[in-house]
């Protein structure tokens, strides 16, 4: 039921996906779907088998004798640097190797198995260096630098490495006087988290196919979040111009950050620039999916916090030390979202925060899903329940006390805009009956309940972009163009009901153009950051109000009306004035003659929309204060209710609630299928997930060590609760909600666990295994 | 290396064709037959992504050699589209929004075609176990199972 009539019906209604009947018949193509004939090539990639050595020579002589290799590429024929916001990396390590997995040298040839037999024949001598594992080792002063030439890298202008150490950005924050307030605090807790590195783990490993022809233009098919910023980023390291690079991206089997930016798909193109006319396809295999893609990295926090007696938080001090990897590509700017969100959705008046992103020898951080809030989170809302809990306050009641509301001054100084969260609080908190004792459960059992609360921000450039085209064919469909991408959360399902309620058309008559392709496709900075259905969606909706205007203008010159008394229902274009009618396919294309066919008014309509935030503004280097820091935050929360087998230390989920203010739910099921994926993702990350490193060398790399959520991990009960109140400038109020779900998990079920039988663990898993010991340790 | 000459029904029309002795039954039909709504996702058996039947009963197609399969029947999602109950899996699938990326989807419709087709009206617990061996890393499954169901009782 509408209650707002500026609202249009397409908007909030269940729409059912646009891409379903192509997945459900295996006929969604795919980047390995695509076919390229027989003069396709294979690569395989020669791989360091040290976390940190010199290169002294590489010999590649035998594997190109090898009969069938066609091309053979090392960091010698590759002198740039590459990199988001940090350059430091090469295609192909050139003097040093900084990880176990990193690219040293491709094959490409007639076959897979000839490509990996001629790995084989690539002899490599190394000199082995010490190497560090974790961020806290990599900080001290004796620790071996990884990045000795760090001071000479292109680095953005938000970002602040520190040559000389191993610290690839230092954020800060300075807002009042934590050192001047803790002795007014009532209760202070002061606690210590490690929360491990897990990977992505879409079903659908990293795979990339380059050609490059005989004008020197490369086309690169891959399976991408990104195809706009890999253009330009693959065209920066090999000195190429981005419009002489144009990426083709199919549906992608998955992504969760791993396929934002360049991971892999640098390689292919340098092999097919030996290999003219031949495309070049790498697939990683799963193994090489686990330890040489970008991780979500790990991280080491540390946290202060105080309030006082009635329970208002007086002061936070947060240092987190991020553990970058080898190199960095998103991590530097995580480390600036864990900073500038590092008080969590509180308000506090005193905070002192410092963010490192730290150089290590261990697989390169990139951005996962959530990028760094679960991990920020995880330590914060465990102290906010121990300190409610310090002051013998109810713990729900202490986060509404606390949670930040419209005009708080935040962290950074940007003022608060309004939101929902202590609506999602109340929600969210009465779904599990918070308060009331859980139901008797066997005696070898135990029940807790445990809540937790998120923020989070679109982690982004100040000037992100997003653009659409609206194209009407000759029987009054739509073809609507956008450079966002369909990962799986239902964009272009969205993008579609979008131009469909702006424009006044039914949503089956709009087809978005896939896939994505940098030459035909209009720009979108990246499918990243929860920012799609926002900024995308704006694009949408002026893309479609630029169609309307258009086709208003034909028909009140036609009819000779005014624009004001037209409008289009159904896409039929009516005239309230005179009440005649037209529909769209009448006259799309070829316009509307005049009477007696003297002459004719119109001609081919195609609309175009653009969309860029242009208010965020830069913070100061020492203090991390400015007007604006990000476009907004989505907030919300998540309850648990868990039982625990004192046996065994396993845990069940019996109820996982999640409330979260999306400003305006366009498609609630949608919404709601973020909500039910990502709290699955994030109870696996809370209790199986771990890569488990040995000189840094992963141990896991399958599905049987590394164990992801099946079927029979599921809660026995998921809500999802949506809460709408409004953005100001998203489409009828739209903000974006595809990480969040999984943010707050992690600690919601330690505060579960802790509820239960009292222990808190210094991170996740929370195996089996782990509480067990625990347990034992506890002498429960 | 030698080829080996088999014939496999797939999709109920016979195919004769050569195959070196490692090819996975997986790579014969994305590569030798251009099959490619069977995905790749493991290749050790352990994500569900290939699923196909074999003989009617499901397998992943990555464990299984090309030359074992001469001689058999092999069905894939292509071919099964065509028949209950999986449209009527498919329906549900669509309905419910049981599909995100889609990756998984073809290999997960397989396993429950053929559940569905031993046990026309499973409980949650033997659907749940039936896809066990099909891993989703978006949908978090409750939306598939409750398709299942949903098919199960059309």
């Amino acid at each position: 039921m509408k209650v707002n009539p500026n609202i249009p019906d397409l908007i909030g209604a269940n729409v059912q996906r646009v891409d379903v009947q192509e997945k459900v018949t295996g006929a969604a193509v795919f980047t390995d779907d695509v076919q390229f004939g027989r003069n396709l090539l294979f690569a395989r990639i020669k791989r360091s088998p040290h976390p940190h050595a010199i290169i002294k020579s590489i010999d590649t002589s035998k594997a190109e004798k090898l009969p069938g290799v066609k091309a053979v590429a090392t960091g010698a024929d590759f002198p740039n640097r590459n990199g988001l916001y940090l350059k430091d990396k090469h295609i192909f390590a050139r003097d040093r190797v900084r990880f176990v997995g990193e690219p040293v040298a491709g094959i490409a040839a007639v076959s897979e198995e000839i490509a990996e037999s001629a790995l084989d024949l690539i002899e490599v001598e190394y000199e082995i260096l010490p190497a560090v594992f974790h961020p806290i080792d990599a900080i001290k002063p004796d620790a071996p630098l990884i990045h000795p030439d760090l001071g000479k890298y292109e680095v953005a202008n938000f970002i602040f490495p520190k040559p000389g150490t191993n610290i690839s950005n230092h954020f800060k924050i300075r807002k009042g006087n934590p050192d001047k307030i803790w002795a007014a605090c009532t209760a202070v807790v002061n606690r210590k988290y490690y929360i491990p590195h897990i990977q992505h783990v879409p079903i659908e490993t990293h795979v990339a196919v380059a050609k490059v022809d005989r004008t020197g233009k490369v086309t690169l098919w891959s399976s991408s979040q990104s195809p706009f910023a890999q253009r330009d980023l693959i065209a920066k390291v090999l000195g190429m111009s981005p419009s002489n690079v144009r990426v083709i991206a199919n549906y992608v089997g998955g992504g969760f950050g791993c396929k934002a930016g360049v991971t892999m798909e640098a390689l292919p193109v340098a092999l097919a620039l030996k290999v003219i006319g031949h495309p070049v396809k790498l697939r990683l295999t799963r193994e090489e999916e686990f330890y040489t893609n970008f991780v979500r990295q790990a991280l080491a926090i540390e946290l202060k916090i105080g309030c006082d007696k009635n329970g208002n938080i007086l002061a936070l001090e947060n240092t987190m030390y991020w553990d970058g990897g080898a190199s960095t590509e998103y991590g530097v700017n995580i480390t600036r979202a864990g900073g500038y969100s590092c008080t969590g959705p509180y308000d506090i008046p005193h905070v002192k925060a410092d963010s490192y992103c730290v150089y290590t020898n261990n697989t390169i951080g990139g951005p996962y899903r959530g990028f760094g809030m679960s991990e920020l989170h995880t330590g914060i809302e465990q102290c906010v329940d121990e300190l409610a809990e310090a002051i013998g306050m109810d713990k729900v009641e202490f986060r509404m006390l606390n949670a930040v509301q419209d005009g708080d001054i935040l962290a950074t100084g940007m003022i608060m805009h309004p939101t929902g969260i202590k609506e999602c609080i109340e929600k969210a908190a009465h779904a599990v009956e918070w308060g009331k004792p859980s139901e008797p459960c066997p005696p070898n059992k135990r029940r807790g309940k445990g809540i937790a609360l998120m923020w989070k921000a679109p982690a982004m450039p100040p000037n992100p972009g997003s653009s659409a085209t609206i194209k009407l064919n000759e029987d009054g469909t739509i073809l609507l163009g956008v450079g966002g991408q369909e990962i799986g959360q239902g964009a272009f399902t969205v993008a579609a009901q979008i131009a469909a309620a702006s424009l006044g058309v039914p949503v089956e008559s709009i087809r978005v153009v896939g896939p994505v392709d940098t030459d035909y496709s209009p720009y979108e900075w990246q499918t990243v950051a929860s920012r799609l259905t926002w900024s995308m969606g704006n694009a949408v909706k002026a893309a479609a109000l630029d169609t309307r205007r258009q086709i208003f203008e034909i028909v009140s010159k036609a009819w000779s009306e005014d624009i004001k008394d037209l409008t289009i229902i159904n896409g039929l274009v009516i005239s309230k004035a005179s009440e005649r009618e037209i529909p769209l396919k009448d006259f799309a294309v070829y316009g509307i003659p005049n009477k007696d066919f003297e002459g004719w008014v119109g001609g081919p309509i195609y609309g175009r929309g653009s969309f860029m935030p242009n208010y965020v503004t830069g913070l100061d280097k020492d203090t991390g204060q400015g007007e604006r820091a990000v476009v907004h935050y989505t907030t919300g929360a998540q309850a648990f209710e868990i039982e625990i087998d004192l046996d065994s230390g396993k845990i069940e989920i019996i109820h996982a609630v999640s409330a979260f203010d999306v400003g305006r739910a366009i498609n609630p099921d949608l919404v709601r299928a973020q909500m039910e994926g990502g709290i699955v993702q994030g109870i696996s990350s809370a209790l199986f997930e771990q890569m488990i490193f040995k000189d840094g060398q992963m141990q896991n790399p399958n599905f049987v060590d590394y164990r992801i959520a099946t079927t029979v991990d599921l809660p026995k009960r998921i809500d999802s609760i949506i809460v709408e109140v409004p953005q100001d400038d998203g489409p009828w109020g739209a903000r974006g909600v595809g990480e969040h779900p999984m943010v707050p998990t992690i600690a919601a079920i330690a505060n579960a666990i802790y509820d239960a039988v009292g222990i808190r663990m210094e991170g996740p898993p929370f195996t089996a295994e782990k509480i067990f010991t625990h347990l034992k340790m506890k002498g429960s | 290396m030698e080829l080996i000459k088999i014939q496999v029904t797939v999709n109920g029309s016979k195919e004769i064709l050569e195959v070196p002795p490692n090819l996975s039954l997986l790579n014969m039909l994305r590569e030798n037959l251009t099959l490619t709504g069977t995905k790749s996702g493991c290749e050790a058996g352990e994500c569900g992504a290939c699923t196909v039947l074999l003989e009617g009963e499901p397998v992943n197609s990555c464990m299984v050699l090309a030359v074992e399969c001469s001689g058999l029947s092999v069905e894939t999602i292509e071919g099964l589209s065509q028949e209950e109950p999986m449209k009527k899996l498919q329906k549900a699938f669509m309905d419910l929004n049981a599909i995100q990326c889609g990756f998984c989807t073809p290999g997960m419709l397989i396993s429950a075609f053929a559940l569905l087709r031993r046990n026309p009206d499973p409980s949650d617990e033997e659907i749940k176990i039936a896809l066990l061996g099909n891993l989703c890393r978006c949908t978090g499954y409750e939306r598939i199972i409750s398709a299942v169901k949903k098919a199960a009782r059309r």
